[in-house]
């Protein structure tokens, strides 16, 4: 009876361990994909984030495009950027939601790091961002010609995205 | 190429960290002596590598290069050079290479100073140090790299949130890092002492000293931040059973309890394998502090599913060292002899009891910090648990555990009787009795918990003297002042959050100017509001005039705003009385009135005093033991 | 024989300390832990009166109102879909403004009404409440 009572630690432990783990993995697939993939964009429409240039709206555009939302406070923002004008050269069209930012701000970050966007919208109060379901900055949608999101992508854009990107473009083509 | 200095720095400390473990592993089982003999200078080299690339990360920091991405993203060159200092373990990465380098300090201190040990026995211990290593040097480079490189490089940093900008924030992790990472020597002594089933008095004096300075720093970590959170959050509270403060708690509670079984095993003998568990356990929860909850992966999976490699890896060498060493445990532990008996009353008996309720608190607030993961990753509740669980929990049996701390140090070891007892406890019960009558008879609006608080807290001040009472003061060993000031420093901190939580008197109001308001005994005039500037940021201070009798006091709360990132603050005013402290918070404006809130908070100093005195009392005990390890190893030289 | 038996009963101290303290534990966290709803959960669940619960999502644009006494302050939480009325007393948290995330503790009143002992709004801009994450995903219904 003494021999199995010195493995409870360990039993504790691993149970413990187990709930963690299955924590960890089931994340990253289920509650944070929107629920919206396969589903039309929501309507909405935004301020735009600069004077002069276009906005985005949820209308259908008629081509496939992708939706970057990012923000000028965003390290890993920075860090796909020059995916995000590798994207653009190949011939996507790439609309941006800034999220919680300032006019000025955004002008700053893109003069720093290019300027992909077709168009900009300003999302102060995080609004379009919750309502396409998304949790985070830098998140990128991929949108048919119909208005339908095709595909979600968490998290910055690196190397070996890009081509993952533009193939699912092509299939909401 | 400082940053490329820095990493590769690492990648060395790394490397002898496996060369560390090999020696050991070779030289045991081959039993060659020339290889173990190599551990200790090897140990020590990392030790300084290891140091050697914290140093060069923080110098990046106040160099500003930001050329480095982890620069960029948690600093600024704007900011004040402390804060540019404390920047480097202000992040995940900088955090991970200061546990890392202090765990390998440590190592190099053991590899250093520890000259007890059988050999061994040290070189087990310092196998197990390494294996421990091993794991986080490779989470550090492959998974967490602070030194990597951002090109082009960034114009400016983007670190300046002024919240993070504070003096106890910057210098609070160090201090709770080194308590931490300090625990994982009790943990490897504990796997060595496994392995070679050397367990005994002398395992336990060697091990004393290793644990009782992890638990001075905890016990400074602890105090701080809990100062720190009563004085810039501005809610008047001191404890908030906030997953990150039970992070730094859970580690405390094992490694008292394990400071108190190591009393008993080197003095008797006994409870052998009851002390392994405890350093295991120890050392445990510092991992899953560190790992489980600082990182937000409890608060917030995203925290981490946005870096699954990360969370993985975590949890793998969580897996790794947590269960390899809790399965050694229950494979090897029936090896170590059993100890010497004693009788339920006696000093053993007192500190078993100790041990007991110190690990149910400990159960209890472990599963309550970690409750709601459970429930999400089982139920998908969302949930929070807060201070009511813990409160009605944790409260009681501390309470429980204070009492029989009054008695412990009375009693003799092996056995002892009751009515002597109860005999030296006289003067103690005295006091308790005379503090219950002094609060009733002063109508004190107490609760329940508050007043057996009081009155337990006067008693146990009382008791925890005793010890010294017919001795010479002058001959009384410094470790017995050492535990007669701690356990006096738990009295005063007890009475500190009972007198808060009775007797704390509050006040909101919005006030126009000339207004006047009262809380406690004070009365307070809003005299008016004006503009103040700093270095970067502006503010409104309110001007509030209190007076208790005698003269008035000025109070001068300020509503904070900084420009770059816009952000509001509320720098609460507080005035430390000899008899507590006036605590005054400026809220919003609504026309022409303020909002006011006043707290009048009784001997709530006496909290972080007590705290203070806990940790004054491990320094003299720590002194103490190594004077007198020292005076027998002279002797011993001298035979 | 006596030190044997010593270590049995020491160790069955230690189990039934360990077990003592998990039955607590799991039944004062029944009665104590604090439930995560946004106003869609509400909305479709009910919250009992007087249940202690945490209430998170966004304070709404231009809801913020300050009655009479200076201190009482009325604001709506939304998450999209649906809406919950909240009441406070006291000096809300630096971060507390409007359009941006909330966490408030507290019960509701039979009125419908939440009321607040508590704001919590996170201290990073960066992040939203981290509870707001997961609980919206429980509604689905965003299709205008």
């Amino acid at each position: 009876m003494r021999r199995w009572a010195l493995w409870l630690p360990l039993a504790f432990f691993a149970v413990v361990l187990a709930v963690v783990g299955y924590g960890l993995v089931r994340p990253p697939d289920e509650p944070l994909r929107s629920h919206l993939v396969g589903q039309r964009l929501p309507a909405f429409s935004l301020p735009a984030a600069l004077p002069g240039r276009p906005t985005v709206t949820g209308a259908a555009t008629g081509e496939p495009r992708l939706i970057n939302i990012f923000a000028s406070w965003c390290v890993p923002c920075i860090a796909e950027a020059p995916q995000l004008l590798q994207l653009e050269a190949a011939g996507a069209r790439i609309d941006a939601i800034a999220i919680r930012d300032t006019p000025a701000d955004i002008a700053r970050f893109l003069d720093r790091h290019g300027d992909p966007f077709a168009a900009i919208g300003r999302d102060d109060a995080s609004k379009v961002q919750l309502a396409l379901g998304s949790a985070g900055v830098p998140e990128t949608f991929v949108v048919d010609g119909n208005g339908v999101i095709r595909h979600q992508h968490l998290g910055n854009i690196t190397e070996e995205d890009v081509p993952v990107l533009l193939a699912e473009l092509e299939k909401a083509r | 190429m400082i940053a490329e200095a820095g990493l590769a720095a690492l990648w060395l400390a790394a490397a002898l960290c496996a060369l560390q473990l090999a020696l050991v592993a070779i030289g045991m089982k081959e039993g060659r002596g020339d290889l173990i003999a190599a551990v200790r200078p090897v140990a020590m080299v990392q030790g300084l590598l290891a140091a050697a690339s914290f140093l060069i990360l923080i110098w990046l920091f106040v160099r500003s290069d930001m050329s480095v991405e982890l620069v960029v993203a948690n600093s600024h060159s704007a900011k004040p050079l402390m804060y540019r200092i404390a920047g480097a373990w202000g992040n995940h990465e900088g955090s991970m290479l200061m546990w890392v380098t202090v765990l390998a300090i440590a190592g190099a201190c053991i590899a250093a100073f520890e000259r007890q040990l059988t050999s061994a026995m040290h070189a087990a211990t310092m196998g197990a140090q390494a294996f421990i290593g091993l794991g986080f040097y490779a989470f550090l480079l492959f998974a967490s790299n602070p030194f990597a490189r951002l090109s082009p490089p960034a114009p400016e940093g983007l670190g300046l949130n002024p919240l993070l900008q504070d003096p106890g924030l910057a210098f609070h992790p160090p201090t709770l890092y080194i308590g931490y990472v300090g625990l994982s020597i009790a943990f490897s002594f504990a796997v060595g002492a496994l392995v070679t089933g050397e367990v005994g008095p002398k395992f336990a004096r060697a091990m004393r000293p290793w644990v009782l300075i992890a638990w001075i720093f905890l016990t400074i970590g602890i105090t701080a931040g809990s100062y720190w959170a009563y004085y810039e959050l501005g809610w008047g509270g001191w404890w908030f059973w906030d997953p990150v403060e039970n992070a730094s708690l859970m580690p405390w509670l094992a490694a008292t309890a394990l400071l108190h079984s190591v009393s008993v095993l080197a003095t008797r003998d006994g409870l052998r394998a009851w002390t392994l568990m405890l350093a295991v356990v120890a050392f445990s929860m510092s991992m899953v502090g560190t790992f489980l909850v600082r990182s937000g992966i409890l608060t917030s999976v995203h925290a981490f599913a946005v870096d699954p490699t990360r969370g993985t890896f975590i949890l793998v060498l969580l897996a790794l060292y947590i269960g390899g060493a809790l399965a050694l445990y229950g494979s090897r532990v029936a090896h170590v002899r059993s100890g010497a008996p004693f009788d339920p009353v006696s000093r053993e008996g007192a500190l078993v009891a100790n041990n007991l309720l110190l690990s149910v608190i400990l159960a209890i607030v472990l599963i309550g910090t970690l409750y709601p993961l459970i429930a999400d990753g089982l139920f998908s509740e969302q949930l929070s648990v807060g201070p009511p669980y813990f409160n009605a929990t944790a409260g009681p049996i501390a309470l429980l555990l204070v009492a029989i701390m009054a008695a412990g140090p009375l009693l003799r070891w092996r056995s002892d009787r009751l009515g002597a007892l109860g005999a030296r406890l006289r003067f103690a019960v005295i006091a308790g009795a005379t503090m219950a009558l002094a609060l009733v008879i002063l109508g004190a609006e107490a609760g329940v918990m508050p007043f057996i608080g009081l009155v337990l807290a006067a008693g146990v001040a009382v008791a925890s003297l005793a010890p010294l009472w017919g001795r010479n003061l002058k001959r009384t060993p410094l470790f017995t002042w050492g535990m007669v000031i701690a356990h006096l420093g738990i009295a005063v901190s007890l009475a500190g959050m009972s007198a808060n939580a009775a007797f704390t008197k509050e006040t909101l109001a919005a006030a126009r100017f000339g207004d006047v308001l009262e809380v406690g005994p004070f009365r307070v005039k809003f005299m008016g509001v004006r503009p103040v500037a700093g270095p970067n940021w502006s503010a409104l201070e309110a001007e509030l005039r209190a007076v208790r009798g005698g003269a008035p006091m000025r109070l001068l709360p300020q509503a904070r705003f900084f420009a770059s990132p816009p952000t509001n603050t509320n720098e609460a005013a507080i005035r430390t009385l000899w008899d507590g402290q006036l605590y005054a918070v400026m809220g919003a404006r609504d026309d022409d009135r303020w909002q006011i809130r006043l707290w009048w908070k009784p001997f709530v100093t006496l909290i972080w005093l007590g705290g203070a005195l806990i940790a004054l009392g491990g320094l003299l005990s720590l002194v103490g033991r190594w004077r007198r390890e020292r005076a027998a190893a002279l002797r011993e030289s001298w035979l | 024989m006596k030190a044997k038996h010593q270590r049995l009963t020491l160790a069955l101290a230690a189990l039934a300390a360990i077990v003592g303290a998990g039955v607590l534990a799991v039944s004062a966290l029944g009665e104590q832990a604090a439930y995560f709803y946004s106003p869609a959960d509400v909305a479709r669940e009910g919250v009992p009166v007087g249940r202690a619960i945490r209430l998170g999502g966004m304070v709404e644009k231009g809801s913020i109102r300050r009655s009479d006494d200076g201190v009482t302050i009325l604001f709506t939480v939304e998450d999209g879909p649906a809406r919950t009325p909240v009441e406070f007393r006291g000096v809300t948290p630096d971060l507390f403004k409007e359009a941006s995330g909330v966490v408030a503790e507290g019960r509701f009143r039979a009125d419908g009404t939440f009321i607040a002992d508590n704001l919590l709004a996170k201290h990073d801009e960066r992040y939203m409440p981290p509870q707001l994450e997961g609980g919206k995903h429980k509604t689905e219904t965003l299709e205008p």
